[in-house]
């Protein structure tokens, strides 16, 4: 079938290659109704929590802030801010745990909490309808909103490309196994997602807008139906459930039967894609003035013993939303930030809740079966068959293995997109995606290095050019300094003065003079002497 | 007569293609010598000068005169085994005579007890020092190639080699991950 704009319309659901059915366990969690976590005493909140640049620190040890201020400020261009979760003091300032999978220490803001939870005055939006797109872009930026999907790139940012745009697709997909945050927060909060979606349509131009939930959703499904009747620009499309179905690049082909170019962004192809988290926090940015404070977070496992989804503020330490979940640990218990399938192993629970934390999950050994020995291959090929991305993930593991950068590349491995569909029907259980996800960073690494090595070339050649210069340069002057002072010489002596060459000549013919006679003296020595013998 | 022509014709053929290569020779001038900038692009830029030159161009010079490629200890491996490819001689093992392959490091002053003498600024061939006579110096870290020539002119032996830390930015995924142990809280313990 061809992706006309006609089909698109008519609500044609296409399909995408491979994709696996692994057990979703969304019971467990999505039950409950949004429930606000209590506030935690103390607060770290790092300075990095999207993708790009950090802002500069604004705060000093010692400060008392509010909830909702500023902690960091961003120049023009790339980067966020962070926002105070609740009200207290700064306490410090400096390396502690970010929400990474390297465990390594990043700057981190800790505020205690003063317990009063005082807000800073919000600052909305006067008049949303007359309001300039710069200014809502500014006003989104400023209250530091990134994709709350996963990869948390800052959402002005991504609104700011100005393209012709056919379809905003609004991804209320969540098709990995156990988070059921958008689910919940569509069920609850539709109006408000859908007040964000039509924001969101004003500042791209976009004509319309798809709003996209697996078919393991009837009640979220129901309740955004029901609010979609105000909004005549927006149509539900409901997907069959399979992993990874919401994935941005698969999802586009599930809706619109388009293939995102390789390296390509989704704009490229006239769509643009937010999360429905995103949404939601958009309307409240600019209708409410308020911060990126708090998320949903999915709290789930077999070792929860209130597991739900809660409001978690941004910096709420993991261990505080364990304790309140009440769980039970086992000998080696993992503590999972993300879901199974692209979550990744906290270090230890200081880590901090941030703003792409879409769930804790606190699996028991017999639910999530801890990573197996790694077996050989045996080239059954069931990975290329699960694989959404159509890639080779038995040819780019040999190929990661011999560090082969230029084969990977020609194997498209930056095409992959993390979703660990290969890794879960590897019958040998090879963690393959681990190994994408190395080589990735090592082709990354290389291009860095590359660059500073550019960097470092250039100064280099730079400085020999300046030495270069400079010695010429003294040399210059210095002949320059030869030459002016013979031309004051001769100047004098035409002045009158006693020419200092007429000296020189003086003395050398005195010296002649002298020595001629000396001679002289020896012949007549000699002479006297000859006469003598 | 046909004779005649033959000449005729090929020695216009002659001139021809001699105007012919003449104008590209004039029209499509190689400023520098292309093999040169390849190698040096290949080289780690590190102007360290283990490899006995005065850097890392001189080297790409050298190279392209027939020098061997195993002489730059910063590039290690990966670096000979791209030369190798580049020029299609046989990768060798690094030469130990010129130091061996380590990790990435930067130069740090220990600044109270640097006497502002200005010695390690003449030493720096990318400029990352900064500091006037009778001033404290300091390394702007992120220029700086990990050389180590600022060392040895230090007449109070303030600069030290620190291994370039990991960022998260630059942290690689670790096969071989150490299972991760939880440590019981004080809920859990009541």
């Amino acid at each position: 079938m061809t992706a006309d704009p006609k089909t698109i319309a008519a609500g044609h659901i296409w399909t995408f290659p491979g994709g696996i059915h692994p057990p979703e366990r969304k019971e467990l969690s999505n039950t409950y109704p949004l429930r606000e976590l209590p506030l935690a005493t103390h607060y770290s909140v790092p300075i990095k929590q999207h993708s790009g640049e950090p802002g500069d620190i604004i705060v000093r040890v010692g400060q008392t802030v509010l909830a909702g201020q500023p902690l960091t400020q961003v120049g023009v261009g790339f980067g966020l801010p962070v926002h105070a979760p609740t009200s207290g003091t700064v306490t410090a300032i400096g390396p502690g745990r970010i929400a990474h999978p390297s465990g390594l220490p990043d700057i981190v803001i800790t505020i205690t909490a003063d317990g009063k939870d005082t807000f800073a005055p919000p600052l909305p939006i006067q008049d949303v309808a007359t309001a300039s797109r710069a200014d809502l872009l500014e006003q989104l930026r400023q209250a530091g909103i990134a994709g709350l999907g996963g990869a948390g790139f800052p959402t002005a940012q991504k609104l700011a490309l100005q393209r012709p745009l056919d379809y905003l697709i609004i991804n209320g997909v969540e098709c990995e196994p156990y988070i059921s945050a958008d689910d919940r927060l569509m069920r609850e909060h539709a109006t408000t997602i859908l007040r964000g979606t039509d924001l969101l349509l004003d500042i791209t131009q976009c004509p319309q807008a798809l709003i996209a939930i697996e078919d393991n959703k009837p009640e979220a499904i129901a309740a955004m139906q029901a609010a979609l009747t105000d909004y005549p620009r927006m149509q539900l499309r409901v997907v069959p459930t399979k992993y990874p179905s919401g994935g941005e690049k698969q999802l586009i082909q599930l809706l619109t039967g388009r293939q995102v170019p390789s390296r390509g962004l989704p704009i490229d192809i006239g769509l643009v894609m937010h999360n429905v988290g995103t949404a939601y926090a958009v309307a409240r940015a600019i209708d409410h003035g308020e911060p990126l404070l708090q998320r949903v977070v999915t709290v789930t496992g077999e070792h929860v013993a209130k597991p739900g989804n809660y409001w978690v503020r941004l910096g709420t330490p993991v261990e505080h939303v364990l304790q309140v979940t009440r769980y039970t640990a086992e000998i080696n218990q993992r503590v999972i930030m993300g879901g199974p399938m692209m979550g990744f192993t906290l270090p230890d629970l200081t880590v901090p809740v941030v703003k792409i934390t879409n769930c804790i999950l606190v699996p028991s050994t017999a639910e999530l079966a801890p990573p197996q020995q790694e077996m050989p291959c045996i080239r059954c090929g069931a990975c290329a068959d699960v694989c959404p991305a159509q890639l080779l993930p038995q040819q780019l593991q040999w190929l990661a293995k011999a560090k082969d950068y230029d084969g990977l590349n020609q194997q498209n491995l930056f095409d992959c997109i993390e979703c660990g569909a290969c890794a879960y029907v590897c019958p040998s259980e090879i963690p393959l995606v681990h190994y994408y996800r190395k080589a990735k960073a090592e082709v990354r690494n290389i291009a860095r290095e590359k660059a500073k090595a550019e960097v470092a070339r250039e100064r280099f050649e730079a400085r020999n050019e300046r030495l270069e210069r400079e010695k010429a340069e003294r040399l210059e002057r210095h002949r320059k300094a030869a030459e002016a002072r013979k031309q004051a010489q001769a100047e004098a002596v035409k002045a009158g003065a006693d020419n200092p060459q007429d000296a020189v000549q003086a003395a050398i013919a005195r010296a002649k003079a002298r020595k001629a006679a000396q001679l002289k003296e020896q012949q007549a020595n000699s002479e006297t002497d000859g006469e003598s013998s | 007569m046909s004779v005649l022509t033959a000449i005729l014709v090929f020695g216009g053929l002659a001139l021809l293609f001699g105007l012919i290569l003449g104008f590209a020779a004039v029209r499509f001038k190689v400023e520098s010598d292309p093999i040169v900038d390849q190698i040096d692009a290949i080289l780690p830029q590190t102007q360290c000068g283990q490899c006995g030159y005065p850097g890392c161009r001189p080297y790409a010079q050298a190279i392209a005169n027939g020098d061997a490629i195993n002489k730059c200890p910063p590039g290690g491996d990966a670096t000979i085994k791209e030369l190798a490819d580049l020029i299609g001689v046989e990768a060798k093992p690094l030469d130990s005579a010129h130091g061996a392959e380590d990790v990435k490091k930067v130069a740090v002053i220990r600044e109270d007890e640097c006497i502002g003498c200005t010695k390690c600024i003449q030493a720096c061939p990318v400029d990352a020092i900064l500091g006037a006579a009778k001033h404290m110096h300091t390394v702007i870290a992120h220029e700086c190639t990990g050389c180590d020539l600022c060392v040895e002119p230090c007449p109070v032996d303030c600069i030290d080699m620190v291994p370039v830390p990991t960022k998260p930015e630059t942290w690689q995924w670790d096969l071989q991950q150490i299972p991760v142990k939880m440590v019981a809280t004080a809920d859990q313990e009541s």
